[in-house]
């Protein structure tokens, strides 16, 4: 239990550290953009596929299941509004972030372990090289970009996918659907929703790379880091959306 | 007298409750290779990256090219670092580059060389280390283990070292090849890079390319002298040393 204990606050406290020496290290030298745009690159393919199909069928799935639930009170023309606020709100960047996230989270986890295990990264900084800057800050900047821009899509996926299963499915009318969600939807919900994922994207690249570089213990070690990687993602992001929830209510309201 | 590159001074260094090293002084001076052997285990691995900075001394004093250097930051290392090749044991290349571009890696990163320019270096450094050009293209995962070795020392030597740290430079090689490597550190000592921290098990290397040798046992010096005193001593602890090292 206090073993548990003390590595949870060292792993705090190391991921912390990191987020000072990211911060600290902003300024990159111009060679190293041509590292950001091939970051994003990288995290953009790998995840654009995921993070669509997982917002059409949530949106469609939680559309279809309010417009049949409210149905019972009489409510179903609001149904629009109600499948927008949710998406734009908390689906599209939670889902986004814990999809998205794990997967570029865990590739950067086993990327950066396996150059940690075989002495690569101390053979970066015997070079001179500042490896924060070479490895870690380029990835953070491209998170910046990638993952607000995928929740933006994921959002637009998501609430057509709704609508059109309302169509299909519940006979809704296209132009009244899409005016009384337009009318009740306004842009903070949007804005709050995209603010998320700009958050989320940080820690959740500063998780991947902070248990990389911390992997010990070789192969194995490197399994077990991947692994954590996977459930360090999907807690941070659902508990931080909690407290990131309650900030935009007070702030926004 | 010059002052010296490397000056350390009762160094400790302790990983939770092991003590790796309990007070090491040595000092390397320009133009002298110092060969730290020790058993597996004994903090040879450690004691070398202390001095590269890569990790800190829980106790004791480090100078290196004449900077108090345990208290500095990564940042405030990595000038200091450029002054220094370090060829790592397992060699460490970049496995998803190739050797030209593992070669070039610090001349594109430090410098703003053109095409030609680090082509021209590279093939340099390679034929310093007794590769041919063939092998530019390739992988690290396609060269054996002596080569990826000398690929290594390669990459060391592209930072213009003022100092070579080694570590286990003939581990995992056959007597063929230890012994190719034996040479070749004599021949970069007698050209480009002059001194020199060599770390090893293997006498044989010891007496090819070592100037003093210093044996680490029960994490201090047991013995630090010229080559022929300390191996052909009467200390027992090095005798048992040397007696396991030669079985
Ligand atoms: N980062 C580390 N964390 C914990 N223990 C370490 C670490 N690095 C080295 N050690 C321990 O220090 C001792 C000496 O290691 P090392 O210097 O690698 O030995 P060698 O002389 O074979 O190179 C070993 O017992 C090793 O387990
Ligand atoms: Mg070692």
């Amino acid at each position: 239990m206090e073993a548990y204990l003390r590595r949870t606050a060292v792993w705090y406290g190391g991921v912390g550290l990191l987020t000072g020496q990211v911060f600290r290290s902003l300024a990159l030298p111009p060679k190293y953009f041509r590292l950001v745009v091939q970051e994003i690159e990288v995290m953009g393919v790998q995840s654009l596929g995921v993070a669509l199909t997982a917002a059409i069928f949530t949106g469609m799935v939680f559309t279809i299941q309010s417009a049949v639930n409210m149905a019972r009170f009489g409510a179903e023309s609001y149904v629009g509004p109600l499948a927008a606020l949710a998406i734009l709100r908390e689906l599209g960047p939670v889902l986004t972030a814990i999809l998205v996230g794990g997967k570029v989270a865990s590739g950067i986890t086993a990327e950066l372990g396996s150059m940690k295990v075989t002495e690569q990264i101390d053979a970066l900084r015997t070079l001179g090289v500042n490896y924060i800057k070479r490895l870690v800050v380029p990835r953070v900047l491209a998170a910046l970009v990638v993952f607000p821009l995928l929740t933006v899509l994921a959002d637009a996926v998501g609430v057509l996918g709704g609508m059109a299963i309302m169509f299909v499915e519940r006979g809704a009318d296209v132009y009244a659907y899409w005016n009384v969600t337009t009318y009740w939807v306004v842009p903070k919900d949007f804005l709050t929703g995209i603010g998320k994922s700009v958050f989320f994207g940080v820690i959740v690249t500063l998780i991947g790379c902070y248990n990389g570089l911390n992997t010990q213990g070789g192969t194995e070690g490197l399994g077990r880091a991947t692994t954590a990687t996977v459930v360090h993602v999907t807690m941070g992001v659902i508990v931080s959306d909690f407290f990131l929830t309650k900030l935009f209510l007070t702030l926004f309201y | 007298m010059s002052e010296p590159v490397v000056e350390a001074v009762d160094l400790g260094k302790r990983f939770d409750s092991t003590e790796v090293l309990r007070g090491v002084s040595f000092t390397v001076s320009k133009g002298e290779t110092l060969v730290v052997m020790g058993g597996s285990g004994a903090g040879k691995t450690v004691l070398l990256r202390l001095v590269a900075g890569l990790i800190r001394p829980d106790g004791g004093r480090l100078r290196v090219f004449g900077r108090n250097i345990e208290h500095l930051s990564e940042e405030e290392l990595l000038p200091l670092r450029r002054r220094m090749g370090y060829v790592f044991q397992g060699a460490a290349l970049f496995d998803s580059l190739s050797v030209r571009e593992n070669v070039a890696y610090p001349l594109r990163e430090h410098t703003n060389l053109g095409e030609a320019e680090i082509t021209e270096r590279v093939v340099r450094n390679l034929s310093l280390v007794g590769l041919s050009s063939e092998v530019l293209p390739l992988l690290p995962s396609e060269l054996s283990g002596g080569m990826r070795k000398r690929v290594g020392i390669a990459r060391a030597l592209s930072v213009e070292p003022e100092m070579l740290l080694f570590d286990e430079p003939t581990g995992g090689l056959d007597p063929t090849n230890s012994k190719l490597v034996a040479e070749l550190i004599l021949q970069l000592r007698g050209g480009v890079c002059d001194t020199a921290i060599v770390v090893t098990h293997d006498v044989e290397l010891a007496k090819t390319v070592g100037d003093r040798v210093a044996v680490l046992i029960d994490g201090r010096f047991g013995a630090l002298g010229p080559v022929d005193a300390v191996l052909g001593g009467n200390d027992p602890a090095v005798q048992a040393f040397l007696a396991g090292a030669a079985r």
